[in-house]
């Protein structure tokens, strides 16, 4: 974990409402975990102080990248920003993904919309090849197809309103696949709440492992303010955990479903 | 024709002293924005504070609230966390050990909901040894029983401090609540007691609102507002307390730089704290101890005590 004011090398729109952005952050990036975030500053926002979170997306040579959504001010500021522009950055933070092994089971990969962002490095340094479910809304919803193609990843791609790929939730392709094979099988996930709850429930029908990352409201990152706090089991019933520091990786059958919002 | 070479700097007393407790700079960080320290150790050098101050232990351990649990605001933040905590037991165990190798204090923020759960608290921490300070949380919003119950009502106040007065030697610092008609009262309260110092201000009580779905944006509905804007109305509380008592005041509340922390002390506090600022600047304290420094370069202040209390105000 660092802190350090970054360059803008380039912020540029990818579809629709996502972006994509390189920092040039030389003493962060060769410590970037897969599934691990970075923690932004945008320093031009005034009255808005708090951090924003974002899955680190590529890692290459001294920069990193993240893909982001326009949702709200802060992404809205952050996407009007140029190269040469400094951003203050924390990172790598959490807990990020257990990276297969050569011999262990095959990684499943589900993402919802820019979930996929947090999905890329796990892919890139996994020894073994397996497949990537990709669900979103629309078409433009569904981001770096191509490049988890190149990779040598098999993408399956579902969108709600069937514009791309097969018509419905991503859950149901991960379903056929499981049914075909779930042995020696393990699904890693990001996205909204609703698909991780719904992959944690189909990894009980399975019987297969599921690593989540936790999408939470943060707001200091580093474990302080207890923000982004999830349900999680112990041997004495539950505790709120932090997402920011235990996670956002969780393991799905540790998180209590039935307490979480 | 200027003289060359480096000029000289003055050297400056940042020393403060908070009770038998002497700080080697008057900064510390806010109770409940700073973690258990250890957080921060890859970050900043703790060593270069003037004192931590931990998020506040009860007795036991604390689930705290459901979430969402803070909210941004326009220059602020409201937070419901509802203290949760490991418990004494629990600190002691998973963060003691780190936090006694500082070379600076760690002041204990406690809390209970009774005042013999105060005092019992106060005691365990009297025994652990090496503890530099306890500050008494009579006043966080975000709880049903305790906190802030203990801080707006004189009387309870008073039999909270003179519990865990009768248990300890350790310096005591009551942390104020701001939700009262007039400070006054309750410093005196506070200091008659036995507290060596005040804490001025804990969080203000807020709440905000989707408009679209008409629901809270806290689980808890409403919270305690911190951060940039509460900085004026905790600056008035720092004076009107400080006219009210003679035993030192720390004071915070929105600090992000060192103007602000001079404002506090100008107002009347003889220390400050940087609070909700650690969560988006971590290096806020340490650029206020900077800041301080320069300011007193600059006016030729000699020791930082000066600054306390100084505001020049003229009577017409």
């Amino acid at each position: 974990m660092l802190e350090q004011t970054v360059q803008i090398v380039s912020n540029e729109r990818d579809t629709d409402a996502y972006f994509r952005l390189v920092v040039r952050a030389p003493r962060v990036a060769p410590l970037i975990q897969p599934g691990q975030f970075a923690h932004v500053r945008v320093l031009p926002l005034k009255d808005a102080l708090l951090r924003r979170p974002f899955s680190i997306f590529q890692v290459e040579d001294d920069t990193f990248s993240i893909l982001y959504k326009t949702v709200g001010k802060g992404t809205e500021v952050l996407s009007r920003m140029q190269a040469g522009a400094d951003l203050s950055v924390i990172a790598p933070l959490g807990h990020g993904f257990t990276v297969p092994k050569r011999s262990g089971e095959t990684p499943l990969l589900v993402a919802g919309g820019y979930g996929m962002a947090a999905m890329y490095l796990l892919a890139q340094r996994s020894p073994q090849k397996g497949i990537v479910f990709v669900g979103g809304r629309r078409r433009v919803d569904i981001l770096c197809e191509k490049e988890f193609q190149a990779l040598g990843w098999d993408v399956r791609v579902a969108t709600e309103d069937g514009s791309r790929g097969e018509k419905g939730l991503v859950t149901i392709p991960l379903q056929a696949e499981l049914k075909r094979r779930a042995k020696d099988r393990k699904l890693f996930a990001c996205g909204p709440t609703g698909l991780l709850k719904a992959v944690g429930k189909i990894a009980d029908e399975f019987k297969v492992p599921a690593e989540l990352s936790m999408d939470e409201h943060m707001c200091c990152g580093v474990g302080v303010c207890l923000t982004c706090v999830i349900p999680v089991k112990t041997s004495a019933g539950w505790e709120y955990q932090r997402t920011c520091t235990e996670g956002p990786v969780f393991d799905s059958r540790q998180v209590v479903w039935e307490v979480a919002k | 024709m200027k003289a060359e070479g480096r000029r000289q700097e003055a050297e400056v007393n940042l020393s403060v002293q908070i009770g038998s407790l002497k700080l080697q700079n008057p900064v510390m960080v806010a109770s409940g924005t700073f973690g258990y320290g250890v957080e921060y150790a890859q970050l900043l050098d703790l060593n270069q504070l003037g004192a931590v101050v931990v998020k506040g232990i009860r007795l036991g351990p604390v689930r705290g609230n459901p979430t969402p649990r803070t909210v941004e605001v326009a220059s602020g933040l409201i937070n419901a966390i509802g203290l949760q905590g490991p418990g004494v037991d629990g600190f002691i165990k998973k963060y003691w050990p780190f936090l006694k190798k500082l070379n600076v204090p760690t002041i204990i923020n406690i809390w209970g909901t009774t005042v013999d759960e105060y005092a019992e608290v106060a005691r365990r921490f009297d025994a652990l040894g090496g503890v530099g300070a306890l500050e008494l949380n009579v006043s966080c919003p975000n709880i049903k029983e305790g906190g802030a119950q203990f801080g707006t009502n004189v009387k309870l106040l008073s039999q909270v401090v003179t519990a865990c007065r009768k248990v300890t030697q350790l310096p005591l610092i009551t942390k104020m609540s701001p939700n009262v008609v007039n400070i006054a009262p309750y410093a005196k309260a506070a200091e008659g007691a036995g507290s060596d110092a005040l804490a001025v201000t804990n969080s203000y009580p807020a709440m905000a609102v989707d408009i679209e779905t008409r629901k809270p944006k806290l689980a808890n509905v409403t919270g305690g507002l911190t951060g940039p804007c509460i900085k004026p109305i905790a600056i008035k509380l720092v004076w009107e307390a400080a006219q009210a008592v003679k035993i030192p005041i720390i004071g915070m509340g929105g600090i992000q730089n060192a103007a602000d922390a001079i404002e506090f002390m100008v107002a009347g506090a003889t220390a400050v704290a940087v609070g909700t600022a650690n969560f988006y600047e971590p290096q806020t304290p340490l650029q206020v101890i900077a800041g301080l420094r320069e300011f007193m370069q600059k006016h030729k202040i000699k020791d930082v005590r000066e600054i306390t209390g100084s505001v020049q105000i003229v009577k017409k």
